[in-house]
């Protein structure tokens, strides 16, 4: 059922790019603006789009991101929300991969079985569920499984040689590195510190790999894109949004433009440089 | 309750680090490897002779352990029921239960190599015992703390400075404990190579709560102790004060198999748990996952965390210790809760009666005392845990009764 990732990843590979994942947060600052955005992100040049869900305590995110969270929370998103506007995007759009990041909390609140099912009804492909480590994956891998969505996990810089087999044969779709030990839009790796790691990453698995957290500006996307398989980009895009709203916190006119255009440059640094197929 | 209950309530927790669905793991992977190496470290010292050996004469020689069991006779007499007597845990050094286990966590973290030690607080007293552990042991010590609580615990927050620690005021979400430790989570993330998070409570993933309620143990093993020098025979039922609920489990877990020993948690009630100002999450909260555990939690209908409300520092947490949401569902512990102004007035008569300024955390326990020893006949036996002394409080509680200081 869900083959959008795996045919999007094996798509980019026959082309000799890495992909672009652009990040936005459900509801921020509204759900009309967060809509436009997401709805905005394929011609943008977005790949696969990662949804966050909001939640009032996301442990490994930098205050970019939770800010973003309060926002959304504040202008009423729920999980619910979040499955409506994947099911308003998918409309029209049935090609472009969306994967959910967010805190067990709410799924658990929400029902984990019901959750999946109705994730995969509204189009979602993937869930990343940061608080939920290979150890408790029983919590939520049957339900995904058996509606067919991919259950990417983070590998960290912290992720040794002897737990890595463990962490990805618990994974599908691909795997997100987390490219600094730390929390979200605080610092970037270094090239050569990818350089190392991915390579450790890939002598244990096939699948495709993307890297995260410090990925900001065009160039390090297109460098991660090209050391690994993509690039996810968030806080420096919500730090955009952030920095167009009015003293209301609302979106001003062209704050879903500048979002857009980022992400264009982005895509074009990463689309700029070719590899191996 | 219709499931059996265990043959032992002490065999907790299972190899997943789970009580009953309760406990577990729930942290970001950066953390992950981290946890297992405490997990396999702390193993590793609790059989080793040496290491419990110097943590026994910490306690003795530092701490002041034992602590007294004192019987409150003229409390006793005014509540006119069952005998009271108080753990005094407020005679330890730094004021509080909290430097057992902190003791035990720093020297493990030196066992561990980790040369940076961080603490999150809610009243000032986790974070006052863990920057006198660093001082002690020279190991440089940062303090997450909200920045409302700052503004309410002063006394602490100076203490800690002249203990040498570093005190972070947290400002997101309410700026009270909840947050304190999010932060702390994060800092960990970031630092995770050379650096150990020493948590409160017997909260946060596995194995903090076993091992914090280890630690802390030596508050029920001494009370039985004493108990059967003063008595002859164990209590009859014990009460503690729940915020995460170190003390409490400290002073219940070495009881647990003691069919005849009855036993309260006493959360805060705040405004009342009728209202939306309280941190009662056993009476008020439902089963889900925070900070690295499946607890009991204050939590809204789509799973988001809510405030929790108390005028004391120590207990407006919204989540609970797992071992404590399990005890509550095979109802060994019977969970009960105290208002702001039941602690206030308990605060002021344990110190005109006793001549013991109670913390407000130990206050809300005697505010349960109070109700329930005059229903009770005289050879009935009750031992409060006396968790904190209330120097700290001072302000607060004027603040409450309309003095300026």
């Amino acid at each position: 059922m869900s083959s959008r990732i795996s045919a999007r990843f094996a798509a980019l590979k026959a082309q000799g790019r890495g992909a672009l994942i652009p990040f936005l947060e459900a509801y921020d600052p509204d759900p009309a603006t967060s809509m436009a955005i997401l709805r905005g992100f394929p011609g943008a040049g977005a790949d696969l789009i990662e949804i966050g869900v909001p939640f009032t305590d996301p442990m490994a995110d930098g205050p970019t991101i939770q800010r973003a969270g309060q926002r959304g929370l504040r202008a009423g998103a729920t999980l619910a929300g979040t499955l409506a506007m994947v099911r308003d995007f998918r409309h029209e759009d049935d090609a472009t991969p969306v994967i959910l990041m967010g805190y067990y909390n709410p799924i658990l609140s929400y029902g984990v079985e019901r959750f999946c099912s109705d994730a995969a009804a509204s189009g979602v492909d993937g869930l990343i569920v940061v608080d939920v480590p290979p150890e408790e994956a029983d919590e939520i891998e049957p339900a995904a499984k058996a509606n067919g969505l991919d259950l990417i996990r983070l590998v960290a810089p912290t992720t040794g040689d002897e737990r890595l087999p463990r962490v990805l044969s618990a994974t599908t779709g691909f795997v997100y590195y987390v490219a600094i030990t730390g929390i979200t839009g605080t610092r970037s790796a270094t090239a050569e510190a990818l350089a190392a790691a991915i390579p450790r990453i890939r002598a244990h698995t096939n699948l495709p790999i993307a890297i995260g957290f410090g990925v900001r500006t065009p160039e390090q996307a297109a460098e991660a894109a090209t050391i690994a398989d993509g690039a996810v980009v968030a806080s420096a895009l919500i730090e955009t949004l952030a920095a167009n709203l009015d003293e209301h916190g609302r979106a001003k006119p062209d704050a879903v433009r500048k979002v857009l255009d980022q992400v264009r440059a982005l895509a074009e640094a990463v689309r700029g440089v070719r590899k191996a197929a | 309750m219709n499931k059996p209950l265990p043959n032992t309530f002490r065999q907790g927790p299972d190899a997943r680090g789970r009580f009953g669905q309760f406990g577990g793991r729930f942290v970001a992977e950066t953390l992950m490897p981290l946890i297992l190496e405490v997990e396999r470290a702390y193993d590793e010292a609790k059989r080793d002779p040496s290491f419990m050996a110097e943590w026994r004469r910490l306690l003795t020689h530092y701490v002041g352990r034992p602590s007294p069991l004192w019987y409150a006779e003229r409390l006793t007499k005014h509540l006119g029921g069952a005998k009271v007597y108080f753990k005094r845990d407020e005679l330890n050094h730094t004021g509080a239960h909290k430097i057992n286990a902190v003791l035990g966590q720093i020297l493990l973290a030196k066992k561990m190599g980790k040369t940076r030690i961080i603490a999150e607080t809610g009243a000032g007293q986790h974070g006052v015992a863990t920057a006198t552990a660093c001082a002690l042991m020279d190991l440089p010590c940062t303090v997450f703390m909200g920045a409302t609580d700052v503004e309410r615990q002063q006394p602490n927050v100076f203490r800690m400075k002249l203990l040498g620690a570093e005190v972070v005021p947290v400002t997101s979400g309410a700026a009270t404990l909840k947050d304190a430790m999010n932060e702390g989570l994060r800092d960990w993330v970031a630092n995770v190579h050379d650096t150990y998070y020493c948590i409160g409570t017997v909260a946060g993933p596995h194995p903090y709560p076993m091992m914090v309620r280890d630690f802390q143990s030596v508050i029920g093993e001494e009370t039985r102790e004493q108990m059967m020098a003063a008595e002859g025979r164990l209590p009859d039922i014990l009460v503690a004060a729940i915020g995460g609920g170190s003390n409490a489990m400290g002073l219940f877990y070495p009881f647990l198999d003691d069919a005849s020993v009855a036993m309260r948690g006493v959360e805060a009630a705040g405004h009342g748990i009728d209202t939306d100002q309280h941190a009662a999450s056993l009476s008020k909260g439902r089963p889900g996952v925070l900070h690295g555990n499946r607890t009991y939690l204050l939590q809204d209908e789509y799973g988001q965390i809510l405030e929790a409300h108390s005028i004391s520092a120590g207990l407006d947490y919204p989540g609970i210790g797992p071992e404590h949401s399990w005890l509550h569902e095979l109802g060994r512990v019977q969970y009960v809760s105290a208002t702001d102004t039941e602690a206030l007035d308990a605060f002021q008569l344990c110190s005109r009666l006793e001549g013991i300024i109670p913390a407000l955390e130990p206050a809300h326990a005697l505010a349960h005392v109070m109700q329930l020893a005059p229903t009770l006949p005289p050879e009935t036996l009750i031992v409060m845990n006396m968790c904190g002394r209330g120097d700290k409080d001072i302000f607060t509680v004027a603040k409450h009764l309309g003095v300026s200081m």
